[in-house]
């Protein structure tokens, strides 16, 4: 059984269907990434795992559990953290009160400290600057500062919302890289993303979105050398 | 180590403001018991307590929560009927002041925390303005119950009314008749046991409450809520219960303050509470500044006394809202001032010269 079940996922916004019925699975371990244009419903589809958005239909099911009834911090406790899109942090909390919010369900002190350590470890930047406020920060080191303070939770599986937006490209290279560690570390990640190549180049598997359908499907080595993912996400 | 060092901050800003209350506390007390004060003085105390405990508790709602409040005056209305109601049922039974009294504030807190709960469970669902749209009308409904509602008691026991055509019809048995709620009239024959006394204990009380709530975990929530609702729910806060939490303690408060109100005067009418004492509650946190609680306390307390204090200077009394105007520009103008908040601070920095070394962390809230 998969760890996260997709099933036939209908949502509305108002009288616009935008996700039609799509359906996937997302193993333990793996990286999944959903790649698509601009309004094919790749955030809607997240918003609604992670219960910020409201299905119309279909079912979303984490290790066996219905998540589609479930209130958003209820999920958050069940290990899957949120990376929502465009960073956002508590940009008037310092950067270790941020990361610090991002156990808010734990209550284990000595664990929590030893996650902070190891997000310190993973993202030495921040540990430099952890009394910085966090509005001040780049906009490269404030998607740091969310993916790190997603990993607090000491979540198993992470579900990030187009972690490259915006980012310098020695940042988009350094947001990839982070995510493969944390694949490499155990941890399940779910992955939207625009950055089409970059995405394909370090997830296990893939779906492709269009106009809120699944169109395409497959090992991301394959979909890289597709002919129509060329030429419609890659460029070429 | 830091941790350490931000709680030294935060508490320290927080036994300021205590001092400061303190300081007021005892500066009135010895000015009223050594005979020096005037009626006038005397007679403000009460109502400058009730304002600063609307004032310190709609800026938990206001500044800390994010939400806008506009019928802060309702859930005082309800504590003002609910404890009084207690207090002249009880009044035989309860000799004692120091039992009685301590009661009617926890059951007008209660009645106006508990309606707080019914206004707030299906409206802080919701995102956008309609807390402010509803507690609008709120304050209106109860104001208008509460012009309406008759209670009298005889030897049968109580008979509720609404409406005086409701009222007349019921029999009474005219020797043991006693009118406790008298529809417009109000009600009258409330003990008189408030004083600046109580009203200062219950500031005390309403600050350690709601500042300790703010440096707490749950308050943390409650402003992460207010910073970022996206993040807050990421991290998993409970939005909808975080808010109600900081919402039903605002109204708690705001019954206590109407019960304070309410045993100051022989008779309370309904009409008083109505949209204007919410916004002048309102004025005093935008002018203290939305989120700081010191802020509130002092801007109630000038802007309660001004008014009446200019009153009483011979040629000025004629200017009175004029000036009283000017003086709401001015706080709003030095608020927001850079340049004097610099100053300021720098006047502050001096007398931390030694300390500079401590790590200050801003926390948002003093």
């Amino acid at each position: 059984m998969a760890m996260l079940e997709v099933r036939d996922l209908e949502v509305n916004y108002g009288a616009i269907n935008a996700i039609k019925k799509i359906s996937f699975d997302v193993n333990e371990g793996e990286v999944i990434a959903l790649i698509g244009a601009n309004g094919a419903g790749k955030t809607t589809t997240l918003h609604t795992i992670t219960g910020l958005l409201k299905a119309k239909g279909g079912s979303v099911k984490f290790e066996g559990k219905e998540l589609l009834k479930t209130p958003p911090h209820k999920i958050v406790e069940m290990g899957m953290a949120h990376v929502p899109e465009g960073r956002r942090i508590f940009q008037q909390l310092s950067v270790y009160k941020n990361l610090t919010m991002g156990a808010f369900i734990r209550k284990d002190k000595a664990g929590i400290e030893e996650t902070l350590a190891k997000v310190y470890e993973k993202f030495p930047r921040l540990e430099e600057r952890k009394k910085q406020i966090a509005g001040t920060l780049s906009g490269g080191e404030q998607q740091m500062l969310a993916m790190g303070r997603a990993l607090m939770s000491n979540p198993k599986i992470v579900v990030m919302d187009e972690p490259s937006m915006g980012l310098s490209p020695l940042f988009v290279g350094e947001v990839f890289k982070i995510i493969e560690e944390i694949k490499a570390s155990g941890t399940t990640v779910l992955l939207v993303e625009q950055n089409a190549k970059k995405a394909l180049e370090i997830a296990d598997r893939a779906y492709v979105l269009e106009t809120g359908k699944i169109v395409l499907s497959g090992d991301a080595k394959d979909l890289m050398n597709d002919d129509s993912v060329k030429k419609a996400y890659l460029g070429e | 180590m830091k941790t350490l060092n931000t709680m030294n901050k935060t508490s320290k800003n927080n036994f300021i403001t205590y001092g400061i209350v303190l300081a007021i506390f005892i500066f009135c007390a010895v000015y009223i018991e050594t005979d020096m004060a005037t009626f006038l003085f005397k007679g403000l105390m009460v109502p400058i307590c009730v304002n600063v405990i609307l004032a310190v508790s709609l800026n938990l709602t206001v500044g800390i929560l994010g939400e806008l409040s506009l019928g802060h005056a309702g859930f005082m209305c309800v504590g003002a009927f609910a404890g009084s109601f207690f207090s002249m049922m009880t009044q035989e039974t309860l000799t004692s002041v120091w039992i009685r009294f301590p009661l009617a504030f926890i059951i007008g807190g209660l009645s106006a925390a508990f309606i707080g709960l019914l206004v707030g469970i299906p409206v802080l669902r919701l995102r956008g303005d309609y807390l402010a749209i509803v507690t609008l009308a709120f304050c209106e409904i109860i104001k208008n119950i509460m012009n309406n509602l008759y209670i009298a008691k005889d030897i049968n026991g109580l008979h509720f009314a609404i409406g005086v055509g409701a009222y007349n019809e019921i029999e009474f048995d005219a020797a043991s008749k006693q009118v406790l709620i008298n529809g417009a009239m109000g009600i009258t024959g409330t003990p008189n046991d408030s004083n600046y006394f109580w009203g200062f204990a219950l500031i005390f009380i309403t600050l350690i409450v709601i500042l300790n709530l703010v440096n707490s975990r749950t308050g943390r929530a409650i402003m992460s809520i207010r910073d970022n609702r996206i993040a807050a729910e990421s991290v998993g806060i409970n939005i909808t219960k975080h808010k109600l939490i900081a919402f039903v303690i605002s109204a708690f408060f705001a019954g206590v303050a109407g019960v304070l109100y309410s045993h100051n005067l022989s008779s309370v009418i309904a009409t008083k509470f109505d949209y204007n004492y919410s916004i002048l509650v309102l004025v005093f946190v935008v002018l203290g500044g939305i989120g700081s609680m010191r802020g509130s306390v002092i801007a109630a307390i000038i802007l309660t006394a001004l008014p009446e204090f200019l009153r009483d200077i011979g040629n000025l009394s004629d200017y009175r809202m004029l000036i009283y105007a000017i003086l709401l520009i001015a706080m709003m103008l030095i608020n927001n001032n850079d340049y004097l908040h610099q100053m300021t601070q720098g006047v502050l920095g001096k007398f931390r010269l030694g300390k500079k070394s401590k790590k200050n962390e801003q926390e948002g809230v003093s």
